[in-house]
């Protein structure tokens, strides 16, 4: 696999990524007395994942345009594991998995994770092995200040429990991303973001992935 | 035209149907007829430079959204695949050991042809490249209310046949008037016709690119009607649309 782009085209996942919901401690702390009411009935057994399709693949240096009816977008720091042969993760990306707000998590989420340009990549992944990012801490900023820190160890699923619960039902292709989650806010929330703002992910050893937003002109 | 992609002389060729034989159209091979028996059918989509998109739908015919007892979506009931659960016509279908209740889903499967973004209906079609049989399998015992259906249940490998043929837009007059039938072991488990999609073809095209780009070789698996049953280790499942194609799948363990 390619780690590093042969040119200074920025770098685009090769396969399908995929995003895991409810992945962070608080999160499902805070969903835990509504997950066996109605519509769920029960809390979620396996990991509940979601694919970011190509059309979403923001190369650094280009822009989020907010369109089609969007004005306000969650913030969603996470991690990508890269996947290489073999079924072994051969590095990582920062990345920013943009939604649209959405508070009911009982349909998949295609209008609110698939729009174009949403997931924001860095320049260039990272070489390396899980155990080096088992106590990641990612840092968002919004306009320069600190809006969200990020604890990989707040994992409900750490990253090998998470591959192995995944590789159960199917089985992650060279090039594939494996995202771990984004967390909310102590309310539930996540940090958002609107035309005119600069965000930025960051973490000790990774490549920042700064993503400017625009509205629609 | 009807093309396939097969695998045959230690190598992936381009084919297509000609006088119930396959015609090979590229390569070293070319003008070479090979039988349908000969040679390793593969999903008849060319490769993409990026993921493809796979969306598929839920729900997407009355009677079948009935029988799974939920009335009618008022919006497309979409979600998202991997291209890694596609496989061929003729190929094994793992069923995991313990389950209660797998069943098939014979769908018709568009294929886009060209980038497609804020498209109106009345257009929808000049985006076409093709359409082709899907079955994507599902398997109820893993369905779980998160993001429903989850993908534990609906992107397992082996559990979205495709194919055998990508056959031309230009040679299906009405595709929103096509009979669909599923058989198990040879007997008729289900039946029906793409005249009783809820949201037809240029609908659902319409509705995706209202807020995403659908880009050549995307993929958009149109739902199935009434009649699901389960299958078992050894059934042999076909699913058949007039005019596009007979799948061929087998349930092993």
């Amino acid at each position: 696999m390619q780690m590093t782009p042969t040119s200074h085209q920025p770098w685009q996942p090769q396969g399908t990524v995929y995003g895991t919901l409810l992945n962070f401690r608080r999160e499902w702390a805070l969903w835990s007395p509504r997950m066996t009411q109605a519509p769920h009935k029960a809390a979620p057994k396996a990991p509940v994942l979601y694919v970011k399709t190509a059309n979403t693949f923001c190369p650094a240096g280009h822009a989020l345009l907010l369109q089609d009816g969007v004005s306000e977008v969650d913030i969603g720091a996470t991690l990508g594991l890269l996947m290489g042969e073999d079924g072994q993760v051969a590095g990582a990306v920062l990345l920013n998995d943009w939604s649209v707000p959405h508070d009911s998590y009982y349909r998949p989420p295609v209008k609110f994770r698939c729009r174009d340009g949403f997931l924001a990549l860095p320049q260039q992944p990272t070489s390396g092995q899980v155990a080096d990012w088992a106590a990641l801490q990612i840092e968002v900023r919004r306009n320069g200040d600190v809006v969200q820190t990020v604890q990989l160890s707040e994992l409900m699923r750490n990253l090998p429990a998470l591959l192995a619960d995944v590789a159960e039902f199917m089985t992650l292709q060279p090039g594939d991303v494996l995202m771990v989650g984004t967390d909310c806010l102590p309310d539930g929330t996540r940090p958002r973001a609107k035309a005119g703002d600069r965000v930025e992910i960051s973490a000790p050893g990774f490549v920042p992935v700064i993503t400017h937003l625009k509205g629609q002109a | 035209m009807k093309h396939a992609r097969i695998a045959w002389s230690g190598a992936i060729q381009q084919a297509v149907e000609s006088d119930g034989q396959l015609l090979i159209t590229h390569g070293p091979h070319k003008g070479q007829r090979v039988s349908f028996d000969d040679v390793i059918w593969l999903p008849p989509l060319a490769p993409v430079p990026q993921a493809r998109t796979v969306i598929a739908l839920g729900l997407n015919y009355a009677d079948h959204a009935k029988e799974l007892a939920f009335k009618a979506p008022e919006e497309p009931l979409a979600f998202m695949k991997g291209e890694a659960s596609l496989i061929g016509h003729k190929a094994l279908t793992k069923r995991p050991p313990e389950v209660a209740y797998m069943h098939y889903e014979c769908e018709l499967a568009v294929v886009i042809g060209r980038k497609a973004r804020r498209v109106k209906k009345a257009d929808a079609y000049d985006y076409i490249e093709g359409y082709t049989v899907a079955n994507d399998y599902a398997i109820r015992d893993y369905l779980e209310n998160w993001y429903r259906p989850n993908l534990r249940v609906k992107n397992r490998d082996t559990c979205t046949p495709i194919g055998p043929w990508l056959v031309d837009a230009a040679d299906i007059l009405n595709p929103m008037a096509l009979k669909l039938q599923t058989t198990v072991n040879g007997k008729v488990t289900q039946s029906g016709s793409t005249v009783d999609m809820i949201f037809d073809v240029p609908t659902l095209i319409e509705y995706f690119s209202s807020f995403m780009t659908l880009n050549p070789g995307d993929l958009i698996l149109t739902g199935t009607p009434d009649g699901i049953v389960d299958c078992q280790p050894g059934d042999v499942i076909v699913t058949e649309i007039e005019g596009i194609g007979q799948l061929t799948n087998t349930i092993t363990l």
